[in-house]
């Protein structure tokens, strides 16, 4: 009761000032209802993280049996980046083909389920959405059997020569970027259909009143109001795509891994900490680095 | 031109604390950090055995590596009969997937002598090498498990890692070779075949489990896998690294690859006995080969790590395993070597058949070509494993 004392009741008197409507508890109140994710974030991602970044700095020279003593070891950095940079650049290089190829499929895909399904769109979505159902490692899996060499596609694309007769899929950087686009397209397109849901139509038949080619009036009109759904679903894409070892590791061969499959083997192969945790932080920061270069460019508040 | 100096309000004088703060202690923490090592002594980490009045035992396994009743699934005939007989209830888990994974598992807890609520694990030779380098198992009593000293097969006795069989005591063997599908490539005998023959180029796999892939790759250069050096290996090395830049190895696998290699999709790998008898006993083209320049003998091994409070209980269930009857009804279910001497004849008992496969049952010449993985040290093992790893990949 003493709070709601605080908050002006009367419509007629003018809104007080507003240092003196906040008692000390009222100020507290916004800190109070951060705390728990305030504290969920710390000890859950605060913490690992200043642990993950004092493991990256340990003596290389260290064992687990022996334990790793801290010293300051940058040149943990250097050596990780030199030993691994093919997978870092394979690792952007495949998250970036898939995130084009997931546009080309996305970008239309949520188009037509926003504003051309029609009573259709709820069961559209529905289908979007419920692959996601089942786990990641069983979709993987299942790519696995429709691209198997004595597998009815390989037969097929055998047949009408698209594909030399000792030709596969499997095991190959098409069937990881494939992969990679399968399993991460509905973080692209969600948001996507999001933004492109709240598209007014009336706009578009006024640009073309004003005599704007359809063409002209996507670039002018459609997709700058779709910007924060494009970015959103772009970064919900790309940052889990570069990070991904799953499909590398069951759609690839050795030349196809990704710095994923480098970070998992350092830690629970080689038990090599402070290089996995290295590793982990050099991708984190390029991809820190890509997101803040591209929202630059792409210049949008409305995603942060 | 400068920019003015923006005036100081609350709230970025608020930010700029906090983030300093922050900051300062991330620093510090950092600082103050490092890991303490993870070995333990016999005498710093002593474990207290309660099986005198606790009748109960927690057995931690692979899946599918204890023989079930056909009718019920739930029902485990041989340890059954061991509860039966001792009246200890013995808790059965299938948590052991894989040796790494268990390892993250229970490391933790091991490295700072806690218990892991687990009296038996199973764990195959070089994890159990490396967690008796770290001091984490506890030592049986060899007169309690009088069946292992009689029975335990010759070849398996005084392993490097346990030179005196009372640390690790094998629960089934194996062995790594060759194995090809006969409905998609012509018969396969040599490792050299597999790496380089053109027909196979990218339909062969290899073991991600560098002691299984090296090993025979070692041999196949008329190197000792029990015995080698560093120039040895990256011999071995080169040999292997040359196939996967040429494309002839398509993938490293765990027990991954065995439905490929029954669908076709690899014509041939290195693989391991016992999934490859279970393949052939669904498509008999599909066939293991022991190469004549040897194959890797590897045990899964049942040990009691630190602070498991029942390691009476364990050693009556170790030594009841070594009877070479409760052998046999295990080996029939299984499929893998059977490490238990006089096993072989009971076994004629349940399935004749079973008893002449000699990748159940080895005869001499299958066990004078094979081969156990040098014991490595933690040094060797790292670079070594950081070597095959960049080879392979990762």
């Amino acid at each position: 009761m003493t709070l709601l004392a605080q908050v002006p009741t009367g419509s007629g008197q003018p809104p007080p000032e507003p240092p003196a409507a906040r008692s000390g508890r009222y100020r507290l109140l916004p800190y109070l209802l951060l705390l728990p994710g305030a504290a969920w974030l710390l000890v859950f991602f605060g913490v690992p993280l200043v642990q993950l970044a004092s493991a990256s700095l340990y003596d290389p020279s260290g064992s687990l049996s022996t334990g790793y003593a801290m010293t300051w070891a940058f040149g943990n950095y250097p050596d990780v980046l030199q030993a691994y940079w093919p997978q870092f650049l394979r690792s952007f290089g495949y998250a970036g083909v898939a995130l084009v190829l997931a546009l080309l499929l996305g970008y239309p895909l949520a188009y037509a389920i926003a504003q051309k399904a029609g009573r259709w769109k709820n069961l559209l979505l529905v289908c979007v959405v419920a692959p996601m159902f089942t786990s990641f490692l069983v979709r993987t899996l299942a790519w696995k059997t429709i691209l198997s060499d004595n597998g009815a596609l390989v037969g097929l694309l055998r047949d009408v020569h698209l594909l030399a007769p000792d030709g596969r899929l499997l095991a190959t950087p098409f069937a990881v970027v494939l992969g990679l686009t399968y399993n991460f397209l509905p973080f692209l397109v969600l948001p996507l259909y999001a933004s492109l849901e709240r598209l007014d139509y009336r706009l578009l038949e006024a640009a073309s009143d004003l005599y704007a080619s359809p063409v002209e009036a996507f670039r002018r009109v459609t997709l700058p109001l779709s910007m924060p759904g494009l970015i959103a679903g772009t970064l919900l894409f790309f940052i889990p795509a570069s990070g991904d070892y799953i499909n590398a590791e069951l759609l690839g061969t050795p030349n196809e891994y990704m710095i994923g499959n480098v970070i998992d083997s350092a830690f629970l192969v080689r038990l090599d900490y402070p290089q996995g945790a290295a590793l982990s932080f050099l991708l984190m920061a390029a991809i820190l680095a890509v997101v803040f270069g591209y929202l630059r460019r792409a210049g949008t508040e409305e995603v942060l | 031109m400068r920019t003015p100096l923006r005036p100081l309000t609350r709230r970025g004088l608020l930010t700029g604390t906090l983030g300093s703060a922050a900051l300062l202690a991330a620093g510090g923490s950092l600082a103050g950090c490092g890991t303490k090592g993870a070995q333990q002594t016999e005498a710093g980490c002593v474990s207290e055995d309660l099986s005198g009045t606790e009748k109960k035992l927690a057995f931690s396994n692979w899946p599918q590596y204890m023989d079930v009743d056909e009718k019920d699934e739930s029902k485990r005939p041989s340890l059954d009969a061991f509860i039966a007989k001792t009246g200890i209830q013995v808790t059965y888990t299938e948590d052991i997937n894989d040796n790494n994974e268990f390892f993250g598992k229970v490391q933790n807890q091991l490295a700072a002598c806690q218990s892991t609520d687990r009296d038996i694990i199973v764990l195959t030779d070089w994890m159990a090498a490396r967690m008796i380098r770290l001091g984490w198992i506890q030592k049986l009593d060899p007169a309690k498990i009088p069946n292992v000293q009689a029975n335990l097969l010759p070849s398996l006795l005084n392993r490097s890692f346990d030179s005196e069989n009372r640390i690790s005591i094998p629960w089934q063997s194996g062995l790594a070779g060759l194995a090809y599908n006969g409905s998609v490539t012509k018969e396969l005998r040599t490792v050299d075949e597999l790496l380089t023959r053109p027909d196979l180029k990218g339909k062969v796999t290899a073991l991600s489990e560098m002691r299984d892939t090296m090993g025979l790759l070692l041999g196949s250069n008329g190197h000792d896998p029990a015995n080698f050096t560093a120039a040895q290996f990256d011999d071995a090395l080169n040999k292997l690294k040359k196939a996967v830049d040429s494309g002839q190895i398509r993938k490293f696998t765990g027990n991954d690859y065995a439905p490929d290699l029954a669908k076709g999709d690899i014509a041939a790998c290195i693989g391991w006995s016992g999934d490859v008898i279970q393949l052939s006993s669904e498509n008999e083209k599909v066939q293991f080969v022991a190469p004549d320049s040897g194959v890797m003998l590897f045990s899964d091994n049942m040990m009691v790590p630190n602070k498991a409070t029942h390691k009476g209980n364990a050693e009556a269930l170790i030594n009841y395993y070594y009877e070479p009857a409760v052998a046999a009804t295990l080996a029939a279910y299984v499929n893998y070597i059977c490490p238990v001497k006089g096993a072989q004849a009971e076994m004629e008992k349940i399935d004749p058949e079973l008893a002449a496969n000699p990748l159940i049952f080895p005869d001499d010449a299958l066990l004078s070509k094979s081969k156990v993985f040098m014991a490595l040290d933690e040094k060797q093992e790292k670079e070594y494993e950081g070597k095959f790893q960049q080879v392979i990949g990762a």
